[in-house]
């Protein structure tokens, strides 16, 4: 009897264990992920399809990754501001332009903050824009194709990160400057900084047919640092806001001299006053030498052109265009909510988030309450602006997305977590860990009007033990928090490539529809095109040698090539003559210097061969792509420099 | 059968020689089991014709193309659509008149009825998967498969009608 007893007082404390311990397991990441419903809220069946597009920024691979969400599912990395050899970009000759600068070719950039494009302040998933931080540039990616289709570069800049976001109709897409330079450049020594050197916004206008970039006008701003930016959404459309830092217009030093002041700025840009400004002629145009390269898909060719001049605002020129509003402690990210009222900015050395009220801001401004001015530019008071704060909700917030319930969802970098607070109320409504180190938040639409407040992803900066280790370099990684409830759960952990900084989501539907299956071939202006076999050939100009080639399941045309000599150019024109869904075809020649092409159905892209040496070399194909893959392949003879072996080219019979 | 493909190895062999190349001199190479080019195949029992030479004028395949009643006149203008289309998307594959990847379409309508013609024009994949004659094709041709080259209901027609010129 004893032993009965002792033995059901056993059992019983260890169901209460495990019952508690699935009770905490609610608030526990590791062990809340252990229960099955959270398993079936992530599990997408083999063929089906995510809810959701994720486009995270590859940060320093200078990428930006395809994701589905719940999934957690990697699709796709779009190469953006690094060479991809996966691809070909930056290799081929048709991409190359992409990545010139007024640098010169720069083939790698830091890819920080992708923005979907807007209709009326909500998302219509047309271009994705994504900011260069080190050599400031602006990209554009088509949504029908998922390939990068646009670059600008972006002048008198340097840092470029209080970038891409866009205004509610994708009129302007914005780029912020964090490092303060000499404008126009020049050598003069550094601790000159102060009164001399100057920050940029740059506003790039949207072509709304096309979506083609162009700079419509720079504002020269004193020397802060131009952190984070949000445009205004709904009733403040028509303003943009910029956090600022290192309003002690420091140059060294700065984890100490940038951090003196007690409070920083939130800059408020009324660029539809300004916009007004420069159509009536305002503004002085400036010399300038920057990139603008365009790939145009018709053609299959990117082309770069170098701009010599932007129009430059002094904004003290434009009465009522610009204020400061004060906000504690080096704020860095800078959010408005899906009203337009609310401003956040996350003072990241602040014990507070400060919240400012639009409205608040306009009659400040009409009453003139002004507490002084910036070289020029009014300073609002902060009491004045100040719409409340949300007290001590955790240590280093960074960042503010919203859902469609006027909540609000703060990371926290030192704390590590996530905080649901009410807009309004500024009431903490609930936490949760992040593992670890947490960057930026994403809500799909979370910074438009119209947000799906379904899941958060957030992005970390430290993952240590997460996953398997690899070495001393372990995997960058997200996590993803369902919000539908009133409590965060955690559901899933997925590896990102390369540092994620900010990602957009949206729904798949407003996307999957409009993605492109194939190039028609009947559309192709490439100038070395061969739209069928009976156009292919070898065309020998001096020392270069142009091949125009075609590919089909299996093999390429021609196959055979005689004539080339050591020490030609000799260019690989490849047209994929497939016209079906899911069809490239790649080729690569034995030592060439650069990457295969990977070619989709109706695309023609090139490649360049120096061969050096003499003999028969062969080339094939690299994208597996029939039966008969393994067949698709060919050979070139290479001659002597002073040979005269005939220009021959053939498919199917010998040269003879 | 021993016999023919003896004479067919000496004549290959023959030509193979006779075909030396200038700068050197090509070697004879060896033969395992090659195959016998189909031309030669015999035609004495019915399920030993290879898939190309079969006539089945009943089988209207598997896809989008039901029924279709040809018009005794040749439609030329159709005709000359169908030339350009058939030497755009078709011609990296198929020959008019010779087998090369593909078999030739020249008499197709002799052996097969218009709806398989444009079916298998139209789509492939189903073709194969689900016509036998057209997985034998795929069979007989290396395992080369049809591909798919989106031609629209239009387009294949006009090739159709192309087709009903080569003879």
């Amino acid at each position: 009897m004893k032993n009965i007893l002792k033995s059901t007082i056993a059992i019983l404390s260890v169901l209460v264990a495990f019952t508690s311990c699935n009770n905490s397991g609610k608030s526990d990441g590791k062990s809340g992920a252990l229960a099955s419903n959270v398993a079936e809220k992530v599990y997408v069946a083999p063929g089906e399809h995510d809810e959701f597009y994720a486009f995270i920024s590859g940060g320093f691979s200078g990428q930006l990754a395809v994701y589905g969400l719940p999934s957690g599912r990697l699709f796709k990395v779009i190469p953006v501001f690094s060479q991809d050899a996966e691809k070909a970009y930056g290799y081929n000759e048709e991409t190359k332009p992409m990545l010139n600068t007024s640098h010169g070719f720069v083939p790698w950039d830091d890819a920080h903050h992708p923005d979907i494009s807007q209709t009326n302040g909500q998302l219509d998933g047309r271009y994705v824009f994504i900011n260069g931080n080190n050599t400031p540039r602006i990209a554009k990616v088509d949504l029908t194709t998922f390939e990068t289709t646009e670059i600008i570069e972006i002048p008198n800049t340097a840092g470029n990160h209080s970038s891409s976001y866009v205004t509610d109709n994708t009129e302007y897409v914005v780029a912020g400057t964090r490092f303060a330079i000499p404008v126009p450049q020049r050598d003069m020594p550094i601790k000159d900084y102060k009164g001399n050197f100057k920050g940029t916004l740059s506003f790039i206008k949207v072509n709304p047919a096309d979506g083609g970039m162009d700079i419509k006008f720079q504002v020269l701003m004193p020397g802060f640092d131009f952190d984070k930016a949000h445009p205004g959404r709904g009733k403040s459309h028509g303003w943009f806001f910029f956090t600022t830092y290192n309003t002690e217009e420091a140059s060294t030093l700065m984890e100490v001299n940038a951090s003196q002041n007690d409070k920083d700025f939130i800059a408020a840009v009324n660029w539809k006053k300004i916009e007004e400004y420069v159509n009536n002629g305002g503004g002085k145009k400036m010399p300038a030498n920057y990139a603008h390269n365009v790939y145009d898909e018709h053609t299959h060719m990117a082309t770069s052109t170098m701009k010599k001049e932007v129009l430059m605002v002094d904004p003290s020129e434009v009465p009522g265009a610009l204020y400061f509003l004060p906000t504690p402690k080096s704020p860095h990210g800078c959010d408005v909510d899906p009203t337009g009222e609310y401003i956040v900015g996350s003072g990241k050395l602040s014990a507070n988030v400060t919240v400012h009220s639009f409205t608040k801001m306009l009659d400040a401004i009409e009453n003139k309450k002004f507490a002084g001015d910036a070289y020029g530019i009014p300073i609002l008071n902060f009491e004045d602006v100040l719409a409340g704060a949300v007290e001590q909700p955790g240590l280093g917030p960074l960042h503010t997305e919203f859902d469609n319930e006027g909540n609000a969802y703060t990371s926290f970098f030192i704390s590590s977590e996530i905080v649901k607070w009410k807009l309004g109320t500024w009431e903490v409504l609930d936490r949760q860990p992040s593992y670890y180190s947490i960057g930026h938040l994403m809500i799909p639409g979370g910074n438009s009007q119209k947000p799906f407040g379904k899941y958060v992803v957030g992005m970390n900066k430290i993952t240590k033990d997460r996953y398997l280790p690899t070495g001393p370099e372990v995997t960058q990684s997200a996590q993803l928090y369902d919000i539908s409830g009133d409590k965060m759960e955690l559901l899933l952990d997925f590896p990102t490539v390369g540092e994620p900084h900010y990602a957009a989501g949206c729904p798949a539907d407003l996307i999957k529809p409009n993605s492109k299956k194939i190039f028609k071939l009947e559309e192709n202006q490439h100038p070395y095109v061969a739209k069928s076999e009976a156009d292919t050939k070898v065309v020998r100009d001096g020392k270069t040698v142009h091949i125009y080639m075609t590919t089909i399941r299996s093999h390429f045309a021609p196959d055979n090539i005689e004539g080339v000599k050591v020490g030609d150019k000799v260019y690989f024109h490849v047209t994929n003559l497939e016209q079906d869904y899911d069809v490239p075809h790649g080729i690569s020649m034995i030592g060439a210097n650069t990457s295969e092409l990977l070619i989709m159905p109706g695309q023609t892209e090139s490649f360049l061969w120096e061969p050096k040496q003499v003999g028969v070399w062969p080339f094939y194909c690299t994208d597996f792509c029939s039966a008969l893959h393994q067949e698709m392949q060919g050979y070139v003879r290479v001659s002597p420099a002073n040979a005269n072996t005939p220009l021959k080219w053939s498919l199917g019979e010998d040269i003879e | 059968m021993k016999t023919t493909l003896k004479l067919i190895t000496i004549l290959f062999a023959t030509l193979l020689i006779s075909c030396g190349g200038k700068e050197e001199k090509k070697k004879e190479g060896f033969s395992y089991q090659k195959k016998a080019p189909t031309e030669k195949k015999t035609t004495e029992k019915a399920e030993k014709v290879p898939a190309s030479k079969q006539i089945d004028l009943s089988n209207k395949g598997v896809g989008p193309i039901k029924s279709l009643k040809l018009s005794s006149e040749i439609d030329e203008k159709m005709v000359a659509q169908g030339a350009d289309v058939f030497k755009k998307m078709c011609t990296a594959c198929h020959r008019a008149d010779k087998k090369f990847i593909g078999p030739a379409p020249k008499d197709i309508l002799e052996r097969r009825t218009p709806e398989w013609v444009m079916n298998m024009i139209l789509d492939p994949e189903g073709m194969v998967k689900n016509d036998p004659l057209a997985k034998a094709l795929l069979i007989e041709f290396n395992g080369s498969p049809m591909a798919n080259q989106n031609l629209t209901e239009e387009e294949a027609r006009a090739v159709l009608e192309y087709f009903r010129t080569l003879k």
